[in-house]
């Protein structure tokens, strides 16, 4: 009994750290860049489909519909206002502008987490499920939205399996990330595919960012450990490997659920971080990586 | 200045501010002639981005304005400052310092988190600087008062202590579960904080004596956010009943009773169910919850509650938190305090605030004195303040304890087995 719970919960919750993680790890193997605003821009997804939902009075579906759309936009948002000027920019050298951009995503997630908690309050917010009710899986009393959670992370992470593999935009995606001198040789504007990059991250983080909220909920402060938790799938699966880091989620979502279960909620998180540490001893580049 | 109620709060605190440093100015050139006309200064420093919170420097306004509306205290008007703490300590004590050695503050409401007040008690007695707090519950905050009484007189706890709140709690569940539910057993549910570790402590005590067997006792992390282990851990101990103490958490842990539908009643504390929005919050998951207060929406505890929740609601567009309630009394009987004492010294206005009688919206305020164990804590009783127990009903809260004042009778949602624990 106690077992089916925890595989039950674990597949839901890791579902969706893999969902999150993947963009995460999908622009820094593209473009380099380690985006630290990566939780603020969830929970701007999940703020604002909540407040399309009480503010404007609409529907779980166009709730979720606006979620998403706000989350895209505010991720476009941050990668031409923030990454792209510091990526082109002539004042600071090459080699400086991956710790520039971080610090600038850094600032720009604590700007969002800040305007966030002053315009709609600290408290955790959550988004009107699309699904509700409860079913019965061996047993164990399981939310619908769970199951839900769970298949659409999927159906998005296979949509995206067969954009990269599949069609000739996907294929220049996955060849830029591999030799991105390489792709501009054989006619590809690199700007384009970074463009097209964060605007996959943009839905994913949209569509995390709603699913997070649906089935958990998030305040201004979960911006930090959203980021951090993205961050340390991606390391653990190896930097800039999307496989590794789908991987690496189901690692730590089932390590933070056992450890929930027979230990301790409080000590969640504590052993994915202490295994964190032994991957980065025993092989830095984490399960998967290439860098 | 023909009405300054429904002015900009900005517009308006840049003007004061402005008046009263030209007042300073003043002062110092003139000082016999100032003491009489300069505003009594009354800072605010709170949660500003909390829920609960953020109702505590409106209602402090909004007391502040109907004071001064009738000619303030011996024509001197109340002027409100207001700090945002962050919910931090250090910003808190930060803003202590600064609104008593910068802004020369006359008296200090501090938040509703017992960690910052505990923070800011010290400092009270060093800065001699009269601190009520709206809000914090830890017993130790009083605690410390009777240790050392010169030092911490400047401390007050406008609000009810842990204890006594466990114990309207106890009162409650004695007639609406025992009696009425016929339940036996129960689960404390509560988060792991200041405020929580003497309400546990009474909870633990007052249960059994009602007829409450406790199962178990499960402190929750307030960083928790996926709280299914605990709710599965509690289903598995079968009680009838989880007893709860939580205000850090609210929405995470109500959200996923709903939608887990875990079949246990949730009955006790729940500080930010006490707010309106919560119902918007949780996206109605919160029905069927029961919580405690002192105050609520709908129930005229006196004859001052129901319209100063009318006017909170017209000035801001919601209905107050419980800690605006008390903040809101807390300006009247500081103003009072102020008034009685002829001063505004500090000593002098904590022997004319320890003889507060004052009937505001939450009952009759009268202080607890210098030989109780906790010095300057709320009397808590049939003749002071009692509580409530409110449950969540279609949207709306509604009050089912004591008998007579409530409107409305126990209502859970399906999903809920009442007392059919197997």
């Amino acid at each position: 009994m106690l077992l089916w719970q925890i595989l039950i919960d674990g597949f839901a919750i890791s579902s969706l750290y893999a969902l999150g993680a993947t963009g995460f790890a999908l622009i820094f193997g593209v473009s380099g860049v380690l985006n630290l605003s990566h939780g603020a821009l969830m929970v701007t997804a999940v703020v604002a489909a909540w407040a399309a939902g009480n503010d404007l009075h609409l529907g779980a579906y166009a709730g979720a519909t606006v979620g998403i759309a706000v989350g895209f936009a505010a991720t476009i948002f941050t990668y031409f206002l923030i990454v792209r000027p510091l990526q082109e920019t002539r004042k600071i050298r090459e080699e400086e502008k991956e710790i520039f951009i971080l610090t600038a995503t850094l600032l720009w997630g604590i700007m969002i987490q800040e305007l966030i908690a002053y315009l709609y309050t600290n408290n955790a917010k959550t988004v009107a499920p699309i699904v509700q009710g409860v079913v019965r899986i061996a047993g164990v009393r399981t939310p619908a939205n769970e199951i839900f959670t769970a298949v659409v992370c999927w159906l998005v992470i296979a949509i995206l399996w067969l954009l990269v593999n599949r069609t000739r935009a996907g294929k220049a995606v996955l060849a830029a990330s591999m030799n991105p001198r390489g792709v501009t040789l054989l006619g590809v504007e690199l700007s384009h595919v970074y463009v097209a990059v964060w605007a996959i991250y943009g839905i994913l983080v949209g569509i995390a960012g709603v699913l997070l909220g649906m089935f958990l909920g998030v305040s201004s402060y979960s911006v930090g450990p959203l980021t951090a938790s993205a961050f340390s799938i991606v390391v653990l699966g190896g930097l800039g490997s999307v496989s590794g880091a789908l991987i690496a989620a189901y690692v730590v979502g089932y390590l933070e659920t056992i450890t929930a279960y027979l230990i301790s909620p409080a000590y969640r998180t504590i052993p994915a971080l202490l295994l964190l540490v032994v991957v980065m001893y025993v092989s830095p580049r984490g399960l998967l990586g290439r860098r | 200045m023909k009405k300054p109620a429904t002015r900009g709060a900005s517009t308006s605190k840049f003007v004061l501010l402005s008046t009263s440093a030209a007042m300073l100015a003043l002062a110092a050139a003139a000082p016999s002639h100032a003491q009489s006309n300069t505003p009594i200064k009354i800072a605010v420093i709170a949660e500003a981005q909390a829920v609960a919170g953020s109702s505590i420097p409106q209602a402090a306004q909004l007391a502040a304005d109907e004071i001064n509306a009738a000619g303030g205290v011996d024509g001197r008007k109340i002027e409100i400052i207001s700090y945002d703490n962050h919910s931090s300590a250090a910003e808190s004590v930060r803003a202590f310092q600064r609104a008593a050695t910068e802004d020369h503050v006359n008296a200090v409401i501090a938040s509703y988190i017992s960690e910052v007040v505990l923070a800011l008690e010290p400092w009270t007695g060093r800065l001699k600087t009269v601190m009520v707090t709206p809000g914090a519950a830890s017993d130790v905050i009083t605690q410390n008062i009777a240790k050392d009484y010169n030092n911490l007189k400047y401390t007050f706890h406008g609000y009810s202590t842990s204890t006594s709140i466990a114990d309207a709690t106890c009162d409650a569940a004695k007639d609406l579960l025992v009696k009425d539910l016929h339940l036996k057993t129960a689960v404390v549910m509560s988060e792991d904080a200041a405020w929580t570790t003497p309400l546990d402590a009474e909870y633990l005590k007052c249960l059994p004596q009602i007829g409450l067997k406790v199962l178990d006792h499960i402190r929750v992390s307030p960083d928790t956010t996926d709280f299914t282990p605990i709710y599965n851990k509690i289903e598995g101990e079968k009680p009838d009943v989880m007893i709860t103490g939580i205000s850090h958490v609210g929405v995470q842990p109500t959200v996923q009773w709903k939608q887990q539908e875990v079949p246990i009643p949730m009955f006790g504390i729940s500080s930010q169910a006490t707010n309106s929005s919560f119902w918007q919050d949780t996206n109605g998951a919160v029905e069927g919850i029961l919580y405690g207060a002192f105050s609520g929406p709908g129930v005229a505890v006196t004859p001052k509650t129901l319209p100063f929740v009318a006017a909170f609601k017209k000035r801001y567009g919601n209905n107050p938190s419980y800690c605006g309630y008390t903040a809101y009394d807390e300006v009247y009987y500081i103003a009072d305090a102020i008034k009685r004492a002829g001063s505004t010294e500090p000593d002098k206005l904590v022997d004319a605030l320890e003889k507060t009688d004052y009937v505001g919206t939450i009952g009759r305020i009268q202080f607890k004195g210098k030989d109780s164990p906790n010095p300057h804590a709320l009397k808590i009783g049939p003749d002071t303040i009692t509580g409530l127990m409110l449950q969540w009903q279609d949207g709306k809260q509604v009050n089912l304890w004591p008998a007579n004042v409530a409107n409305g009778t126990l209502k859970f949602p399906k999903f809920v087995k009442v007392g059919a624990a197997d």
